[in-house]
């Protein structure tokens, strides 16, 4: 078991390894290097998911201690491997799908020189990922965790040549940075705390642990989520982020990596379940981003950025479920699942339209292409149906169990919670019917690229279609096979722990309100943009609209509150270093210089000054001495 | 337990002689006046030594050091001679000052802790003299001593070729010879003959009369150096000369005159109130 | 009378010195005056030996003759030498370590 996962973990780092130091020699078979290694790893993820499938329920988890790194006093940094039902969940999803955009990439960068040097990145992606959620321990973790962050970086800049993909990599990185601030801070207050990195010590004896230290805990971890899966307040750099290429988006920013703020708060659940703030907190950060990243969404024209704010509202849903503790946690991670299909197909289809269309993302450029790219249309139409949660696809299966344990937390806050989580199913499918409309239905408004070359859309080669098919079928199947017998919940629950809950609303009525919201948001899309010709430049729009448009002036936000107010602090504190520090240092060398220029006049030269100080000093001794004695 | 009244008598007259003799060392101008101050000093110490039964150091406090080295002292007064240094006058600001403060402080604490002491009872040195005084110290400086005598007799030694090597003086050149020298005067260009001789005017015959150039100037040179350093010279020219024009016209009369001679001697005596007359 | 005198007069004849040394500028007074401090401390150690009835403070008085002789010797030949190469006995001209 110890090798396997090892080898599970080790393939894409090897392929990593190989690739970024093989230099050129490996231009040519580069990428099925790093294909055919991802690949390895899906197989191992499988076989030991097989392996665990033939044991009992009770007797699934499995955990190793490979070596202890630096053992000093009571701080021991072990390195192991804990491989449950959830890491396993997370193990298939990520060399699942990550192999399936190893493939797709294959024809994607076909024309990249830096092919191999991309799959190398996409490899050491996998391995920091599977890192992360194999981790038994929260400092190998946060290995695990500042791996993907510098994957994340490396592949967003991937196409360093263009100012805006090198300035959007910076921003993933530094925003990340400050969850990941919290991460560490997080987890040094758990040693602290617990005397112990390690998973089940921990999980143990949170009952001992104060309130306030679980609190303060639990918030830093969020914190760190908020980061790394792009919750308001530190989602900034995910529209940015999709200056990378496609598959990156894909793999990286909408099905694995910034989901690993679900993971870590699902992981950390035994301490969210002893901090009811922290889970309110958890709750409240989900809801506001889900409606924030749905309005973010409604108003972009790019593409790519209309999925990102998707991407962060399905995430908001995701980090809502983890917040309602044991009733939320098990489908958190199916709409994590589903969503890493159905997202990730989405992704790749606007990849495969972009590629068609001479790398164009404004949607008003597009328009009529569902005759043109027939395989990618209805791929693309599938994950669509499947976000918006219609009935019967896995969107519907996941998501409405989401918004049914929304309500079923009790209360004013579970009203609040469903309601909000009710309305960001509509403004869902407002925003993906739009997305559906101006891309592949209406009038063509295809425009020449800067070089002026008419776009002549056509289809993918199959390295790129095949992926998306499959993706396509986890989007259809895969809710209802979760949800088939509750197979899911009875997988999950072992490891994160379930209760009904007391929903004043039967899922029956749960499913009929979303349904009849989602309508009413496709409608309204329909209305706007399915039977009025889309305009080939913006309109003005409403205040929100445009608001929506430079992502909610969260930007202009960090701009006025963070980089001018970090401005004004530098200039603050450097005034403060030139006069106080520096007029301490000075003053005390300019003393010290002037009280030596008055003390020099005592060295005279002269021998007689010199005896005077000999006998004053002879008899501050003989007065010395009498004191001494006692007179 | 109390000396003899003699032994106090002679304390209280002496101890006064000595004390005048410390000052007079600190504060006479003149170095040979310090030096026999010190010596009246050691010489009563001397004999406070001989009362307190300190036989051996007694004489040695003369012979030593009132005789060697005072003596020595005395050489250096005569090598170095009368200098600037003499002056009584102080040049570092506060010096004074300062002295007094610190001495006075120092003396004070000095007699206050002895005062303080109490020390009323004193043994004598009846039983450790018993033996002779000079054989007790020889006891003592040759057993208990004897370390300590043999270094200081090795730090005289030391001393002494220490003092030879500072005042020797190496030459580092071969001296000159007296052709060198010669050609060494005539190239710096001093004067070479004899200087001219003062008062070459007869009527004015004096040492302190310069003598006059061709074109009536004095020159300094035939005046002593000695008077020309104390601003002794007497100029006859100018003023003086025209005088002396007149008593030349007036030749005649005075070659008719009878008593020329005491005319003479007040010209002789020169002053130039007189020549104004 | 008590011998407590003589170390009162010993005091102060050290004090005398120890101002001469202060105030006077000719090196060779400064040593004659240096020669006054160290007959004032022979005066109180033979003083002492008489009030405690050994010989000791003798010993030690004699050889503060010997070491005075050396030094001296030795000062005596110093001021010689400066006093060829500055023309001066003052210990003031003394000064080459001023800045």
């Amino acid at each position: 078991m110890d090798h396997l996962i090892g080898a599970l973990v080790g393939a894409p780092l090897l392929g990593a390894a190989v690739l970024l130091l093989g230099g050129r020699r490996l231009d040519r078979i580069g990428h099925w290097v790093g294909t055919l290694l991802a690949a390895v790893s899906f197989a191992l993820g499988v076989a030991l998911f097989a392996d665990m499938l033939s044991k009992d329920t009770g007797r699934r988890t499995f955990t190793s201690h490979l070596f202890t790194w630096v053992p000093v006093d009571s701080f021991r940094a072990d390195v192991g491997f804990q491989l449950d039902q959830l890491s396993m969940t997370f193990v298939l999803l990520i060399t699942g799908v990550g192999t399936l955009i190893h493939i797709y990439s294959i024809g994607y960068m076909a024309h990249d020189e830096r092919r191999r040097r991309f799959f190398g990145y996409l490899n050491l992606f996998l391995a920091a990922m599977l890192l992360l959620v194999l981790a038994n321990n929260y400092l190998l973790l946060y290995v695990g965790w500042e791996g993907v962050g510098l994957a994340s970086y490396l592949l967003i800049g991937f196409w360093q040549h263009k100012p805006s993909a090198a300035t959007a990599a910076k921003k993933a990185f530094i925003v990340n940075r400050v969850g990941d601030v919290g991460l560490s801070i997080a987890i040094m207050l758990l040693f602290t705390t617990f005397n112990s990195f390690s998973f089940s010590p921990v999980f143990g004896a949170v009952r001992d642990a104060s309130g306030g230290r679980l609190t303060a805990i639990g918030l830093l971890l969020l914190l760190a989520a908020c980061g790394k899966s792009a919750q308001v307040p530190l989602q900034s750099w995910l529209g940015d982020a999709m200056e990378g290429p496609t598959p990156v988006s894909a793999l990286i920013h909408a099905a694995t990596m910034v989901t690993a703020g679900v993971y870590l708060v699902t992981r950390s659940g035994a301490i969210f379940n002893a901090s009811a703030t922290a889970q309110l907190a958890v709750c409240v950060v989900g809801a506001v981003t889900l409606i924030f990243g749905a309005i973010v969404g409604c108003a972009k024209d790019d593409i790519k950025k209309a999925l990102a704010g998707s991407t962060m509202s399905q995430i908001g849903y995701m980090m809502l479920a983890a917040g309602l503790g044991p009733v939320g946690y098990v489908f958190a991670i199916m709409h994590l699942v589903t969503h890493g299909f159905f997202k990730a197909g989405l992704f790749l289809g606007a990849g495969s339209v972009m590629h068609g269309m001479n790398d164009e993302v404004d949607m008003r450029k597009f328009g009529g292409l569902r005759g043109y790219m027939p395989v990618t249309f209805i791929t693309f139409g599938l994950g669509y149906l499947a976000i918006i949660g219609f009935p019967g696809l896995s969107g519907f299966w996941t998501k409405d169990k989401i918004i049914e344990a929304a309500f079923a937390k009790g209360g004013g806050e579970g009203w609040v919670l469903g309601v909000v989580a009710l309305i960001g199913a509509g403004v869902t499918a407002f925003y993906m019917t739009r997305v559906m409309l101006m891309t592949f239905f209406g009038e063509k408004r295809w425009q020449p690229d800067a070089q002026g070359h008419q776009p002549h859309p056509h289809e993918s080669p199959k390295s790129m279609t095949v992926p998306m098919i499959i993706l396509a079928f986890g989007s259809v199947f895969a809710g209802g096979l979760f949800s088939l017998n509750s197979s899911f919940l009875h997988w999950l629950e072992p490891v994160t722990g379930y209760s009904e809950g007391h929903s004043p609303l039967t899922a029956w009525q749960v499913s009929v309100a979303t349904f009849v919201v989602l309508v009413v948001g496709a409608g309204l899309a329909w209305q706007q943009y399915g039977r009025k010709p889309v305009p080939a430049v913006a309109p003005r729009g409403s205040v929100l609209t445009r608001a929506a448009r430079r992502d909610l002036l969260q930007d202009d936000f960090n701009h006025v509150v963070l980089v001018r107010g970090g401005e004004h602090l530098t200039r603050t504190l450097v005034h403060l270093d030139h006069s106080l520090v520096d007029g301490a240092v000075n003053g005390t060398a300019a003393g010290v210089g002037g009280v030596s220029a008055r003390l020099r006049k005592v060295q005279n030269g002269f021998v007689r000054s010199y005896a005077v100080s000999m006998l004053g000093g002879a008899a501050v001794l003989v007065a010395a001495t009498l004191l001494m004695r006692g007179i | 337990m109390t000396t003899s009244t003699g032994e106090a008598v002679q304390f209280w007259v002496l101890a006064i002689v000595a004390v005048l003799g410390a000052l007079g060392t600190v504060t006479m101008r003149k170095a040979v006046h310090s030096a026999l101050c010190l010596a009246g000093t050691m010489i009563v110490l001397a004999v406070f030594y001989l009362a307190q039964g300190a036989y051996f150091l007694g004489i040695v406090q003369i012979v030593v050091y009132t005789g060697a080295v005072m003596m020595l002292f005395l050489f250096v007064v005569m090598l170095v001679g009368i200098t600037a240094a003499d002056s009584l006058k102080e040049t570092i600001r506060g010096q004074r000052v300062a002295t007094v403060v610190t001495g006075v402080g120092f003396g004070v604490l000095l007699i206050a802790g002895l005062a303080n002491a109490h020390l009323s009872a004193f043994t004598g040195l009846g039983a450790a003299n018993s033996g002779g005084n000079v054989e007790g110290l020889a006891a003592l400086i040759f057993t208990k001593y004897v370390w300590a005598f043999e270094i200081t007799g090795a730090l005289l030694i030391t001393a002494a070729i220490g003092a030879m090597v500072l005042t020797h003086r190496e030459r580092t050149e071969r001296a000159a010879t007296q052709r060198e020298m010669a050609e060494q005067r005539v190239r710096s260009g001093v004067q070479l003959p004899p200087l001219p001789a003062p008062g070459v005017y007869a009527r004015h015959n004096a040492v302190d009369i310069p003598g006059l150039l061709p074109d009536g100037t004095p020159s300094e040179l035939t005046v002593n150096a000695t008077l020309r350093s104390r601003g002794q010279v007497r100029d006859l020219s100018g003023e003086p000369l025209t005088r002396v024009r007149e008593l030349e016209d007036g030749a005649d009369d005075y070659l008719d005159q009878d008593r020329p001679v005491r005319r003479d001697t007040s010209a002789a005596n020169g002053s130039s109130e007189g020549a104004a007359q | 009378m008590n011998p407590v005198y003589y170390l009162y007069l010993a005091a102060l004849l050290f004090t005398i010195g120890a101002a001469g040394v202060l105030v006077r500028k000719n090196a060779i007074i400064v040593f004659m005056c240096v020669e006054l401090m160290l007959n004032a401390c022979n005066l109180a150690f033979v003083t002492f030996s008489r009030l405690h009835g050994n010989l000791d403070g003798q010993i030690i008085a004699f050889f503060t003759m010997v070491v005075a002789a050396a030094e001296v010797v030795v000062g005596l030949a110093i001021i010689v030498t400066f006093f060829r190469s500055r023309h001066s006995a003052s210990v003031d001209d003394a000064d080459l370590m001023k800045l």
